[in-house]
């Protein structure tokens, strides 16, 4: 095998860009989530053979393919459990998993709650379309009540889920939201996400353009982008619209959207986010806001730290091999009780 | 057998072996005496095999059949391979433990009852409509009426403990006559009541006291007409220890890990009978396992692959429902071609079944069980004790070849334990890796190494050996996903050749017997003790009877076939309707394969296999 390289090199985006032709729709939002993460991996300063993409099942998981790293496309749901396995087996890896909203938050649930619940250091992308796409267009834990899809033409009666508020229930550590619209926040958000020690929960509103075409256009379309995108930003006031001239106010316990110099409004009453508040209840609330009352929150809506997994696991190791008895596995056969035949 | 006079009116009787059962609520720590007397036997020199036989409710209403927890163990001068058919003594330390543990008493064997817990209620919530130390129920036994719960209270007055302390040590009483009647010494039990107690020495003065007392009532008696003596067994010189089938089995797995220079990882989740897997190897941090209790099977499994992929030793353990639920990610693991340990400790089924039974119904969805054609290795081990080999075998082979490997044990084998002489793990075969290689500057994921087919497991962190597999097909060598019709066929072709030519690094079949006979008896897995017994004895008595067993399921020894040719009658005997018959009859076909089966949680007893290959004897 080669040497290891002692300093990282400087790498490009193509050193990320693998030989294999991309096999999207044509106008589908992932192409530039792809560039994104290209874009944002030789900020990191992380050697390229330690970046590990996990995925399952989906669109959104045949991502590790166009990766120049190491890869891992596994089954439907099981990412996070995968990539629990990987970093837990070699803690310097930087792994990232790669999931849409059926795979996260339908058949994977349960891993997706659990990798938030223990705080591995990982990364998790979100691609949240609303819609399954690779089975051709049935309705997802996150599609609207209402949404017509193959598998309800009449509309979905069930209520959907909301990925923020299942990180904030598992106690996850760093929750972000972004738009595929949006290469420069995109890549910004995935460097903020890499540094995050814990699991980082990153959500791309991403556009399925054959199946599910526009579900994020209230906010993403050029028309509403002023209105309808609060960028935030840890220790700046939440501020949004053109000119900046509407904020979010704490009103009792109900957040409002007010608009400065108008009835006495300043910008000392506007809400100055932070991000690093150990206390969920105003992240939750402003991960909850929507259109057509309120602006979408993009940006780092929560990010604080806590002990994680991988760190619990070492300390707890280091702690016991500093105490031990024993220290191969012969030792421990010739332990306890044992009697000679002679 | 000798009979001498032992001061002028106990006789000592000498015995090849003796089955012993320990019986009471589950509260009354019969698996402990149990193993105490084990182990006191296994100083004194005999061969023993035990087997704990105890409810899924870990505490059921006191005083009732479903709470009733048992031990039964064998020890003898002889080889011992099972914990025996029938007890010749059986303790019963209520009317509910001799309700549910009569069944398993010899006739003419001596009867232990704690004759304070023969009260109406008791007898009444045991279902017994009178008393059945009254009613005739035991006139075919030597029944010892021992007032064990008041004679204990007696022998721990003064001492400062409440009365549920006290009665907690009526066991060690019941422990103290049994070690009278096989004269053995109190020493080693007083060794670990002290150790066990340290911090509580009233606690401790109170256990021995109660043992003692025991001891010398059983001495006392009339009622007891003769102790017993079991000679030390002639066992192959060494140092031995006790092992029970789950340690080996995590232990084996730590073993393997150490050799090939890896750390364990393991994800599970809690099962019955599997969870001492996890437990035992949560213990031992310091010598590089990792454990994980994952969130469910699937997690278990996958975070296993997961790590595996990373570069480590991925096992995951579990039972039947548990490895039902992780098919896909073992599908995963055989298309991805990397090494992955999956233990199934098998339990009675299907669905939750009977969690604390025994049986041996998992082979088929071991061998066939995952969707489309999912070739994976299947061992299965046979006694407590080399639950640590296969464990071990496992491992490396699922490393050296690059593929999922089952290994199979089972309820009877993972708590039952035997004396074991243990080896040290440089007498273990070695375990061969090669590093990954590239040709001509190029590293191919699903290059393969020609003799074994195993493709080169380059791991994450390795510079210049990037690469992506994943779940579908992959094109041959360079891993790229394919659809190409002809490679998949050849992809599968090969997955399955991978696999069949792991007989090439498998030991051979060995008979026992002297081949020329007209019945070979094949048996599998946990069922060796019985089947081994049970033929050995036939083989005495100058019946032309054969025997083999298996180790390894799939791919099976090069030489099955040429064994099977030899005999015109084969009777495969396993615990469930006939699979493994099945599988050698549809890889033999034409041969004479006959199945005996059994279905009801327990193991074979060698009187009914005996019955059974003297009937197939007679035509």
């Amino acid at each position: 095998m080669e040497a290891l390289a002692d300093i990282p090199k400087a790498y490009t985006k193509k050193d990320f860009e693998s030989d294999q032709l991309v096999r999207w729709c044509p106008g589908c939002g992932d192409y530039s989530i792809l560039s994104a993460m290209t874009n944002a991996l030789p900020q990191l300063g992380i050697p390229r053979e330690n970046f590990v993409f996990v995925s399952g099942i989906g669109c959104a998981a045949r991502f590790p393919y166009y990766m120049n790293t190491y890869g891992f496309h596994t089954i439907h749901g099981r990412g996070p459990a995968v990539a629990t396995g990987v970093k837990l087996a070699n803690p310097k890896l930087s792994v990232w998993e790669v999931q849409g909203d059926g795979d996260a938050l339908a058949i994977g649930g349960n891993h997706f709650i659990h990798a938030l619940r223990r705080n591995i250091d990982i990364n998790i992308l979100l691609f949240n379309n609303e819609i399954y796409g690779l089975t051709k267009g049935q309705y997802s834990p996150t599609s609207p009540t209402g949404l017509v899809t193959k598998s309800t033409p009449y509309g979905s009666v069930e209520r959907p889920f909301h990925a923020a508020e299942l990180v904030i229930g598992a106690q996850g550590t760093f929750y972000a939201r972004t738009i595929d619209t949006n290469p420069k926040l995109m890549t910004e958000i995935f460097v903020h996400a890499a540094k995050h020690i814990g699991t980082s929960l990153v959500e791309v509103l991403q556009n399925c353009v054959i199946f599910n075409d526009d579900a994020h256009a209230g906010v993403t379309a050029k028309q509403n982008r002023d209105d309808f995108q609060l960028h935030v930003k840890h220790g700046q006031p939440l501020l949004f619209g053109k000119d900046n001239k509407k904020g979010i106010r704490l009103n009792g316990l109900k957040l409002e959207v007010v608009t400065l110099s108008e009835n006495g409004i300043t910008e000392k009453d506007i809400l100055v986010h932070d991000a690093n508040n150990e206390d969920p209840a105003l992240h939750l609330m402003l991960a909850r806001m929507a259109p057509p009352h309120f602006p979408m929150a993009l940006g780092v809506i929560r990010e604080v730290r806590a002990k994680t997994y991988d760190e619990a696991i070492a300390e707890e190791r280091e702690k016991i091999t500093e105490n031990a008895k024993y220290h191969s596995v012969d030792d421990l056969l010739k332990s306890g009780e044992t009697w000679e035949i002679k | 057998m000798s009979e001498t006079l032992v001061n002028g009116k106990k006789t000592t009787t000498e015995l090849e072996k003796v089955v012993i059962r320990f019986a009471g609520d589950s509260g009354d720590g019969m698996q402990l005496t149990g193993s105490q007397f084990s182990f006191t036997s296994a100083l004194w020199g005999n061969d023993l095999a035990t087997f704990p036989d105890f409810p899924a409710e870990i505490r059921a209403p006191q005083g009732t059949v479903e709470g009733v927890s048992g031990f039964q163990v064998q020890i003898g001068k002889i080889d011992i391979y099972t914990p025996g058919d029938q007890a010749d003594v059986l303790v019963a330390m209520n009317p509910a433990a001799l309700k549910s543990n009569l069944q398993f008493a010899r006739k003419g064997g001596n009867v232990i009852v704690d004759l304070d817990a023969f009260v109406d209620r008791n007898i009444e919530k045991a279902g017994f409509a009178s008393n059945p130390l009254e009613d005739g129920t035991l006139a075919d036994y030597n029944v010892v009426e021992a007032p064990i719960s008041s004679l204990t209270k007696t022998a721990l007055e003064g001492l400062q403990l409440d009365n549920k302390s006290i009665m907690r040590s009526k066991n060690m009483f019941a422990l103290g006559m049994m070690y009278w009647l096989f004269d053995r010494s109190l020493k080693e039990t007083e060794k670990y009541i002290d150790s066990k107690f340290k911090k509580t020495p009233a606690l401790a003065e109170g256990n021995k006291r109660a043992l003692n007392a025991g001891f010398h009532y059983a001495e006392t008696i009339e009622a007891l007409p003769s102790m017993y003596k079991i000679p030390p067994a002639i066992i192959e010189k060494g140092v031995y220890r006790h092992i029970s089938g789950n340690t080996a089995t995590a232990w084996g797995l730590m073993a393997a890990a150490e050799r090939a220079r890896k750390k364990l990882f393991l994800g599970s989740y809690p099962i019955t009978p599997a969870s001492d897997i996890l437990h035992e190897l949560s213990r031992h941090k310091n010598l590089g396992v990792i454990t994980m209790q994952a969130e469910d099977e699937i997690a278990a499994v996958c975070s296993a692959i997961g790590a595996s992929y990373a570069g480590q030793l991925g096992v995951t353990t579990s039972s039947g429902p548990g490895i039902a639920l992780k098919g896909e990610a073992i599908g995963l693991a055989i298309m991805a071609e990397i090494p992955l340990v999956v233990v199934d400790v098998q339990r009675g089924g299907p669905s939750t079944g009977l969690p604390t039974k025994t049986e041996q119904a998992d082979i088929n969805i071991a061998v066939f069980g995952r969707n489309s054609e999912s070739p994976a290795v299947v061992l299965a081990a046979s006694t407590p004790a080399n639950c640590f080999e296969f464990a071990y075998m496992a491992a490396k082979i699922a490393m050296e070849h690059m593929t999922p490997v089952i290994l199979l044990t089972d309820g009877y084998l993972a708590n039952g334990s035997e004396p074991w002489k243990f080896p040290k793990t440089a007498d273990m075969p070695p375990i061969n890796l090669e590093e990954a290689k590239k040709s001509n500057g190029v590293y191919y994921p699903y290059e393969r190494d020609t003799e074994k087919l195993a493709r080169g497991w380059a791991v994450p962190g390795t510079p210049g050996f990037e690469h992506r597999i994943g779940g579908l097909e992959k094109q041959e060598k360079t891993g790229n996903v394919s659809y190409d019709p002809t490679n998949h066929e050849k992809m599968v072709r090969t997955r399955a050749e991978k696999v069949e030519r792991v007989a090439n690094y498998i030991p051979d079949l060995e008979v026992q017997g002297n081949g020329d006979g007209k019945l070979l008896v094949v048996g599998w897995g946990g069922t060796f003790g019985g089947l081994r017994t049970a033929v050995t004895e036939l083989q005495h008595a100058n019946k032309k009877v054969d025997f083999v067993h298996f180790n390894y399921i799939n791919p099976l020894p090069k030489n099955t076939k040429a064994i099977f040719e030899k005999y015109n009658k084969i009777v495969v005997c396993e615990l469930n309707m006939g699979q493994f018959a099945s599988l050698l009859r549809s890889k033999f076909p034409g041969m004479n394969i006959l199945s005996y089966s059994k279905i009801q949680g327990q193991p074979f007893l060698v009187t009914e296999l005996k019955e059974v290959f003297i009937e197939h004897l007679k035509d």
